[in-house]
């Protein structure tokens, strides 16, 4: 019983992880319908980032919110410099741009920081604590618990703030939302900068626990868009779920099937699921207008 | 004629490049280079009337060129097969695969699809680096050398003519696809989908035919050139080199086959010339990679058509 | 007069809009047939539910006597079904003969490895397959854009060119959806020429339209809808003079 809690504990910690990335996939493509491939770098950029600071001697209560602005930064920068002038292209061609643009922030990480794996000091220390038999380590708890403000708060700004709901506006419809005065390329723009935030928190959450490289990026990322996908593209709780979902399965499989296909479980999931459920778990069915 | 727009003009035009290179490639590593290109080439051709021409999109194709070069690799090597026959039985067994997981796939659309192939993908790169008994792992394994009818080609020349002359093939038949009732049905199920329905198109099916084509032309070319290079890794099934075969087509010029093989000479030709910038082959592939999409989001060719095109009318 | 096809209590809804709700008419062979109503009567659902675009939630669709509901258009188009959309369906990456012959499609040889290989018999019948698709441009009236790409085309010239590539698969029944939308009264005359012209060749014709001039010249019955519903059927002196059809455009007195 105790075991099975275990798993269950790591899973939510990891899912946690994975609802965070698969937030930031979700609130780019309800902006612009883009999927951003780049998201799993912007963790990538937030947990070395974190590890830098903290190895120049910046304290990680600083570290931390420097990192992830500094990310922000990137990603607004990518917006604009990648998505604004590509505006109106194909599908096909925005997803080779943000798989161009994951590429070159790979690249630049690759060439600022080498390509080992560094450590990161856990926020509150080490010392395991017992739950009902499991163990957990205090990072965890951190991983959970800001993942779940962080959820919070997004539901706040959207569901109750004018600019939170200025972005759902663009989302359902751009082209109504500009003839209300909302200004669509802000908003874009803005989208970019948040899901930069909350792949930075991600990765520096993440990083005392699996230590920060180069890569670490590219298999987060991916597996949040799964997550994103599962729970239905565009649709926030969907996110959160499937992220949820996503970690669990993981590691129950890690456990009790076989730890080297860990990874797998993330891609047959989303074959299964999709064949089920072609928009995802909460994904909105619609018909197409002839 | 204009050479551009002719389809047999150009297809003389890649004939006469293939036989002429050789006269002026001074060693077996620019042999080796050609034949990489090739390689790269004929899989590029054949997504492309995937992604070009159909208007489906695969994020996940070099794990049929994986799984083409692994049954090969296996069969050959650890069960002393013919290489003819493992090669058939490759192409044989990724179609079927490909047809399985066809149908359910393609009712995909857009990104839902792309993951769906991503995913696939993933699962047999995965598979191929775990099941080391079978694949030697992350370390890969050796494959013997190709033989047919008791000919052997061995060294980098002669597989020149063997990849040249596929290659040419290759492209004949994807011009040949593209300009009959067939080739059309499948562009007009990329034009309007709804369109290609009521005139009679049974759209899924020439969704999954186009699919499992483009699945077999990658994994026939991983069979041979598994035993070209004598030694295969997984990563030849990765989300990086699906991302790069993708990359290829769509720079060349998607619903472009000489498109997709210049994108291929492009992309192949490229790690050579960052070669002495090693440290800064990411940023610079990653910087390519996005500003040809930004500025030339057709793709090379079809720019170069509308460009030759609007000069010929001022 | 037999009919063709017989739509008995068809009704689909999407959710909690039931936009066609327990929809029965006859189409006779060889006859024009209108089909009108307010916007938002269902007619273009009808059209799409008929022609297998959309399922049928309930009722029934019988083609030459042969239950069809809920089956895919493609296996419509065998069954001599063609049809045109409100907003223009066109391949824009393809010409505009190959968007006619596309229309042609299931006349030809359709073998995948001929296809490959550029087998003579391919090679033929594509050949007369697009002489035939020029004939039909001009047919239709839009004849100076057979050497042009669809996406260079002007929109009244694209909306018969649709009509080429429905015809080009010599359907028995011919469905139009607002043909006449976005033309002017210059080009809608010409295509009111157009329909008579297909229609004396033989082709069962149903429009959807609410230019009434069209209908009421071009068609001998004609199927009244609002809200989904049946609101009249028959000559169009009988829905001229219909109150139901009066009160629905002109309000109640």
């Amino acid at each position: 019983m105790s075991e099975l809690l275990q798993f269950l504990l790591s899973g939510l910690t990891i899912g946690a992880i994975y609802a965070l990335a698969a937030l930031g996939f979700t609130l780019i493509y309800n902006a612009s319908h883009v999927i951003n491939f780049a998201q799993g770098e912007f963790i990538m950029f937030g947990g070395m980032a974190t590890v830098f600071l903290a190895k120049a001697g910046v304290p990680l209560i600083l570290a931390v919110p420097l990192a992830i602005m500094v990310t922000i930064l990137v990603g607004m920068a990518l917006e604009k410099a990648a998505i604004e002038t590509a505006r109106g292209a194909q599908v096909v061609t925005l997803i080779i741009i943000t798989i161009g643009a994951s590429i070159f922030l790979r690249g630049v990480a690759q060439i600022l920081w080498g390509k080992q794996f560094y450590p990161l000091a856990a926020f509150s220390g080490e010392a395991p604590i017992e739950v009902f038999g499991a163990t957990v380590v205090p990072q965890s708890l951190w991983v959970v618990g800001v993942s779940a403000v962080i959820v919070l708060v997004l539901a706040w700004f959207f569901g109750r703030t004018l600019l939170g709901k200025a972005v759902l506006a663009t989302a359902i419809n751009a082209g109504a939302a500009q003839l209300i005065g909302v200004n669509t390329r802000t908003v874009l723009l803005l989208s970019f900068g948040l899901s930069a935030g909350l792949g930075a928190i991600a990765g520096a959450l993440v990083a005392p626990i699996t230590t920060a490289n180069y890569e670490m990026g590219l298999m987060l990322g991916l597996k949040g868009f799964v997550a994103a996908v599962l729970g239905g593209l565009g649709v926030g709780v969907g996110a959160v779920v499937g992220g949820l979902l996503l970690g669990i399965a993981e590691t129950l499989t890690a456990g009790y099937v076989s730890s080297a296909y860990k990874d797998a479980v993330a891609f047959v999931l989303i074959f299964v699921v999709l064949f089920f459920l072609p928009n995802g778990l909460f994904g909105k069915r619609g018909t197409e207008r002839v | 004629m204009n050479v551009l727009n002719s389809r047999y003009g150009g297809l003389a035009v890649l004939a006469a490049i293939v036989l002429l290179l050789p006269l002026v490639l001074p060693n077996n590593y620019y042999f080796d280079v050609a034949n990489r290109i090739a390689i790269n080439a004929i899989v590029a051709v054949g997504l492309n009337l995937l992604i070009g021409y159909a208007g489906q999109i695969s994020l996940g194709h070099a794990g049929f060129l994986g799984l083409g070069a692994y049954t090969s690799a296996i069969l050959t090597s650890n069960y002393g097969w013919s290489p003819l026959a493992a090669m058939l039985v490759a192409a044989l067994g990724v179609a079927a695969l490909a047809f399985l997981v066809a149908r359910p796939i393609l009712r995909l659309k857009g990104h839902y699809l792309a993951m769906a192939t991503l995913g696939l993908g993933m699962i047999f790169s995965i598979v191929l680096t775990n099941e080391s008994a079978l694949t030697g792992g992350p370390d890969g394994m050796a494959v013997p050398g190709f033989e047919l009818l008791g000919w052997s080609p061995q060294g980098e020349a002669v597989w020149y003519w063997v990849f040249g002359a596929l290659l040419l093939a290759a492209v004949w038949l994807a011009l040949n696809l593209i300009d009959s009732p067939v080739g059309r049905a499948l562009r007009a199920v990329h034009g309007s989908e709804v369109a290609a329905a009521v005139a009679g198109i049974d759209t899924t099916s020439y969704k999954v035919l186009v699919f499992v084509v483009s699945a077999v032309f990658a994994a026939l070319v991983g069979s041979l050139s598994a035993h070209y290079t004598g030694f295969i890794t997984p990563g030849q099934a990765s989300f990086l080199h699906s991302v790069e075969l993708v990359t290829m087509v769509v720079i060349g010029g998607m619903a472009s086959t000489f498109g997709a093989v210049i994108g291929a000479a492009l992309l192949t030709l490229l790690p050579q010339v960052l070669s002495g910038l090693e440290d800064f082959e990411m940023v610079v592939f990653g910087l390519i990679l996005m500003t040809s999409m930004i500025f030339l989001p057709r793709g090379l060719v079809p720019s170069l058509r509308g460009w030759l095109a609007a000069k010929g009318r001022a | 007069m037999a009919a063709l096809l017989e739509i008995e209590k068809l009704s689909k809804s999407f959710g909690g809009v039931h936009a066609v709700q327990e929809v029965s008419f006859t189409v006779q062979k060889g006859l024009v047939h209108a089909v009108i109503g307010p916007n938002g009567a269902g007619k273009t659902t009808l059209f799409n539910l008929i022609s297998g675009v959309y399922e049928p939630s309930a009722g029934h669709i019988r083609l030459k006597g042969e239950e069809v509901g809920g089956l895919p258009p493609n296996k419509l188009a065998e069954r001599g079904l063609s049809r045109t959309f409100q907003n223009l369906q066109i391949c824009f990456n393809l010409s505009a003969l190959e968007n006619v012959m596309i229309g042609a499609h299931l006349r030809l040889d359709r073998s995948f490895v001929k296809a490959l290989l550029r087998w003579p018999t391919i090679t033929r019948g594509d050949r007369a397959c697009r002489e035939h698709a020029a004939e039909l441009m001009e047919y239709v009236g839009c004849g100076k854009y057979i050497g042009s790409e669809a996406d260079g085309m002007p929109y009244g010239a694209l909306k018969r060119l649709e009509v080429a590539r429905a015809l080009a698969a010599e359907p028995e029944i011919l469905f139009l959806d607002e043909p006449a939308a976005g033309l002017n009264p210059t080009e809608t005359a010409e295509l009111d020429e157009v329909i008579h012209k297909i229609a004396a060749r033989g082709v069962t014709v149903v429009l959807v339209e609410h230019d009434m001039k069209l209908v009421m010249n071009l068609s001998q019955r004609i199927l009244v809808l609002d809200y989904g519903r049946k609101l009249a059927e028959g000559t169009p002196g009988e829905v001229r003079a219909n109150p139901d059809v009066i009160a629905a455009y002109l309000g109640a007195a």
